[in-house]
């Protein structure tokens, strides 16, 4: 009888997920929220039956009756959010609401079958980030002098990186992590964020070469002491986020070009000078050779990406523990595994989506300052979720960083929440704009209006 | 707008790629050893069993009372190299099927009765293209004598027969194991119809004869040489066959006669760089189209190749290595017109219920000559029948067509694996042998009495 919900659950939850993801897209067609509120409503829809049919193959596979009631937490939490955001913020974007919790329960579903342990644990760290980014749209709102703390927020960019660099600890080769009071940080993640804002403020007013080359140093800084804590993901995140921001800014492709012939040179500077890039590189192009030591974790995480097939072995029924750091790195193959080659490119598809909204929302900011921290935010997103599923299959090497709102990890998923929360902030902003011009729109009109009646009465005297 | 369009792009080839990279890989992940998976699906379903052609069962899984589950091989160690064992590493077809094998595509109503059982799931069976009598056939003509005998159907691809001896009983794998690890000398677990490298002796004068009338295309008909038992170039020299004297012979006679001697003399006349291309043509030096474990035949044609060189190699002497299956696809490409189908050895698999899961069918590998070039070396092969060193193939109710050789090893003179290489009927060939008898003598002698064997109990049918 189980094998029956089993089976026929991986088909359910396939279908439903593409439904999803087609809704996630279907958005665009539309340009006012209040167009697409039916597909949001659709969308919380297939949330729940999603998340609830993943939860009931768990139970019955396992036959235990505890991840019911994990599973009811989870449910309120992100219901309660989705609800929550709706009534506090009404003119936030509801698309990245409920990708964001979308993403967040598929993370919950995963790591529960990975490890329930740390699923509790990534549960509880959500539910407080959740609770503590909720106020965050308010203040980006209202906070007029963030644009003016530039080297506020270099100097915190790189200290923090610094600090870790001198006193913290090396988990797995990479000085990434620094650990207050028994809580383990990993301030890299942090600072992309501030580092957005860095570049945001410095570029915002005008984007000279005076002003591209002081940022260009301050960028440069962050990257060579990510390179020399190892953590070679996060170097690259900062890198194109720099170069990208800056053709943003001053649109001139010559930066583009400058950006990627230098990261270019420096990334062969890098392969020679230092061992560990040579061995990520070798271990992508031939992982085989290596399958013991090198090439172990890539090969299996693309055993688990291709014996899933296109529906997965469902939950339970594979091996995907078999991949070292599968919760944080691989958890991308831990889903093509059990949920299907199907789900997964549904799992991109979301993000993607979250990205071409925040690109949406970027382009109709009026603020400069704001247009950037949009598109800044928007890319290091994505940017980390092409690193993370490119190269844990081996599309591109791989750089060990997480999948934002999915992998396990504390700080990630903070982090990612923070930016999630500043994005519907940028969303605020950009209505009380469109309000304001409205308004200015009709007070000249209405100049204008006065004006012509005070030429009618000339006239008639 | 640039930057959103330059990662959908990225994201859209990032997604086809690991969905084809998925679809295409699945059978060699789950074969690869290191992947886990494997012992998940052993221990859910019960290998599947392996069938000839017939429908007679040459491996199957026999479950006792207490659940032990013992692999059984009826037919012992006749389809020992061409069956294999499914422990150790696996080889033969309960390799090269064993994806199938141990997956089960049972109806899931059947899955259910299992799990109510608390039985494993019955695993597919995977059907060959071997032919039970034919290998019996082939397995007592070869006798005590070490060597491998192929029989293939050139129009399709399918192989029927497969020996090589000396072989072992796969039912006793576990207990001789260690001791076949041990003889390096014999050379047991060696399946030589496809990882045997032989000096090919004069069965390589077919691919002589090819370069000669590539070279000559007009002309060949006019060749004529006096054979007077050698031929000398310096100090070098080449002796036919037990010192015998062919008199005055033209090109078909040097052929059906295999002299040396004029072979020798054309081996010197030789454009070498267009024989390197011919022989890239005949897939020497090369990956074979099999999925059976081979090894690369290997031959040493250079520029500056001496003609001492030139007259070994002329005649198949010399440091040339050749296994049996690539000489049996040279044979059925000249009888197929000079297309060579691709070998392959599993028909089709089936579930427990009997219905079709992969059905494999005839492809074509590679044209490997011209047709005309196939019909002037049927012609010549039908020579070595009616005139030639393969008369025993004369005045049958079939007309066969071939190539014999006797190729030393030693210089000791009489040390020579008899080989035998040919098809039937000439003018529509059905079948093809390729027949290898190490130390027993001439190829005439003892190769061809072999191949008549097969060759009637497949035409008495």
């Amino acid at each position: 009888m189980e094998l029956y919900i089993t089976e026929i659950s991986k088909y359910v939850i396939a279908l439903l997920m593409a439904l999803y993801a087609y809704e996630s897209f279907a958005v665009f067609r539309f340009q006012d929220e209040e167009r697409r509120s039916g597909i949001y409503t659709r969308q919380n829809l297939l949330m729940l039956v999603v998340h609830f049919s993943c939860f009931m193959a768990i139970c019955f596979e396992t036959g235990d009756i505890t991840y019911l009631f994990f599973y009811i937490f989870q449910q309120i939490v992100l219901f309660a959010t989705v609800i929550l955001f709706h009534m506090i913020y009404p003119r936030a974007n509801r698309l990245a609401v409920n990708n964001m919790c979308m993403l967040l329960g598929i993370g919950f579903v995963i790591l529960t079958r990975l490890s329930y342990e740390k699923a509790v644990k990534q549960f509880v760290i959500a539910v407080c980030s959740i609770v503590l980014t909720m106020i965050i749209p308010f203040f980006i709102r209202k906070l007029k002098f963030l644009k003016k703390l530039t080297w506020v927020y270099a100097l915190a960019g790189i200290a923090a990186l610094a600090v870790v660099l001198l006193l913290g600890a090396y988990t797995n080769g990479s000085k990434i992590s620094y650990s207050v009071g028994g809580v383990t940080f990993q301030p890299s993640e942090f600072v992309k964020i501030i580092f957005v804002f860095f570049v945001a403020s410095a570029l915002h007013e005008s984007a000279s070469f005076f002003e591209v080359f002081t940022t260009a140093v301050v960028a440069g800084i962050h990257v060579v002491i990510l390179v020399i804590s190892k953590d070679l993901g996060s170097a690259l995140i900062f890198f194109v986020v720099y170069v990208l921001m800056v053709f943003v800014a001053t649109r001139n492709p010559l930066y583009l070009l400058a950006g990627t012939a230098g990261g270019s040179a420096a990334a062969v500077i890098a392969y020679q000078a230092f061992s560990h890039v040579q061995v990520r590189v070798q271990a992508w192009r031939d992982p085989w050779s290596e399958i013991d030591s090198a090439g172990y974790q890539i090969t299996q995480s693309l055993f688990a990406i291709g014996s899933g097939g296109w529906f997965g072995m469902g939950l339970f029924q594979g091996t995907p523990n078999s991949i070292p750091f599968v919760e944080a790195d691989f958890i991308f193959s831990a889903i093509a595994e059990e949920l299907g080659i199907i789900f997964a490119m549904c799992v991109i598809l979301v993000s993607l989506s979250s990205f071409i909204m925040f690109m949406d929302i970027s382009m109709k900011l009026k603020d400069n300052f704001y247009r950037l921290i949009a598109f800044g935010l928007g890319v290091t997103y994505i940017f980390q979720v092409f690193l993370t599923i490119g190269g844990g299959s081996k599309f591109i090497p791989l750089t060990g960083v997480t999948l934002p709102l999915v992998s396990y990890g504390g700080s990630s998923v903070l982090t990612t929440l923070i930016m999630f929360a500043i994005i519907e902030g940028l969303c605020m902003v950009k209505g009380d704009e469109e309000k304001e011009e409205k308004y200015a729109a009709r007070k000249r009109r209405k100049i204008k209006n006065s004006r012509t009646e005070n030429r009618d009465e000339k006239e008639e005297e | 707008m640039t930057v959103t369009y330059l990662f959908a792009a990225v994201f859209l080839s990032m997604m086809v790629y690991i969905c084809y990279y998925s679809s295409t890989h699945e059978q060699e992940l789950i074969n690869n050893s290191y992947n886990g998976r494997q012992q998940v699906l052993t221990a859910k379903n019960i290998r599947g069993t392996i069938y000839a052609g017939g429908g007679e069962i040459l491996a199957q899984t026999i479950t006792d009372e207490e659940g032990k589950e013992v692999r059984s091989y009826p037919y012992g160690s006749l389809f020992s190299h061409a069956v294999g064992y499914a422990t150790h590493g696996r080889a033969g077809i309960e390799a090269l099927g064993n994806y199938y094998l141990i997956h089960s595509n049972a109806p899931l109503s059947e899955k259910v009765a299992d799990d109510m059982a608390g039985s494993k799931y019955p695993g597919d069976d995977v059907h060959t293209t071997l032919d039970v009598s034919l290998q019996e056939v082939a397995d007592q003509a070869l006798g005590v004598y070490r060597g491998a005998v192929i029989v293939s159907e050139p129009s399709s691809g399918k192989i029927l027969a497969m020996v090589s001896k000396p072989g072992y009983d796969p039912n006793q794998i576990e207990e001789i194991w260690d001791s076949l690890v041990e003889d390096k000398e014999s050379g047991i677990l060696l399946n030589r119809t496809t990882q045997g490298l032989y000096p090919p002796g004069s069965t390589f004068k077919i691919v002589t004869a090819l370069e000669y009338i590539r070279e000559n295309p007009d002309t060949y008909q006019n060749y004529g040489f006096q054979c007077n038992g050698s031929f000398s170039d310096g100090a070098d020299r080449i002796n036919c066959y037990h010192g015998q004297s062919h008199g005055s012979v033209n090109f078909s006679r040097s052929f059906a006669k295999s002299c040396n001697a004029s072979f020798a003399n054309i081996g010197v006349k030789l454009d070498k760089g267009k024989f390197q291309d011919t022989l890239d043509d005949l897939l020497f030096n090369q990956e074979l189209p099999l999925e059976l474990n081979y090894n690369k035949s290997r031959i040493e044609v250079q520029e500056d190749s001496p003609n001492s060189d030139m007259m070994q190699i002329a005649i198949g002497q010399g440091t040339t290595g050749m296994t049996p299956v690539h000489l049996n696809m040279i044979t059925n490409a000249i009888a197929n017109n000079g297309v060579l189908m691709k070998p392959y050895v599993i028909d089709y698999v089936e579930n427990s219920t009997g219905t079709v899961v992969k059905q494999f069918s005839p492809s074509t590998a590679k044209r490997l000559i011209s047709a005309g070039e196939a019909d002037a070396l049927k012609e010549l092969m039908r020579g070595v029948v009616e005139e030639g060193t393969a008369s025993r193939l004369k005045g049958l109710s079939y007309t066969a067509a071939g190539k014999t050789g006797s190729a030393e090893y030693n210089t000791v003179k009489g040390d020579s694996h008899a080989w035998f290489t040919g098809f039937a009927p000439a003018d529509n060939p059905k079948i093809s042998v390729t027949i290898i008898i190490e130390g027993a003598g001439s190829g005439g002698d003892f190769a061809v009495p072999i191949a008549k064997r097969i060759f009637d109990a497949y035409f008495q049918e």
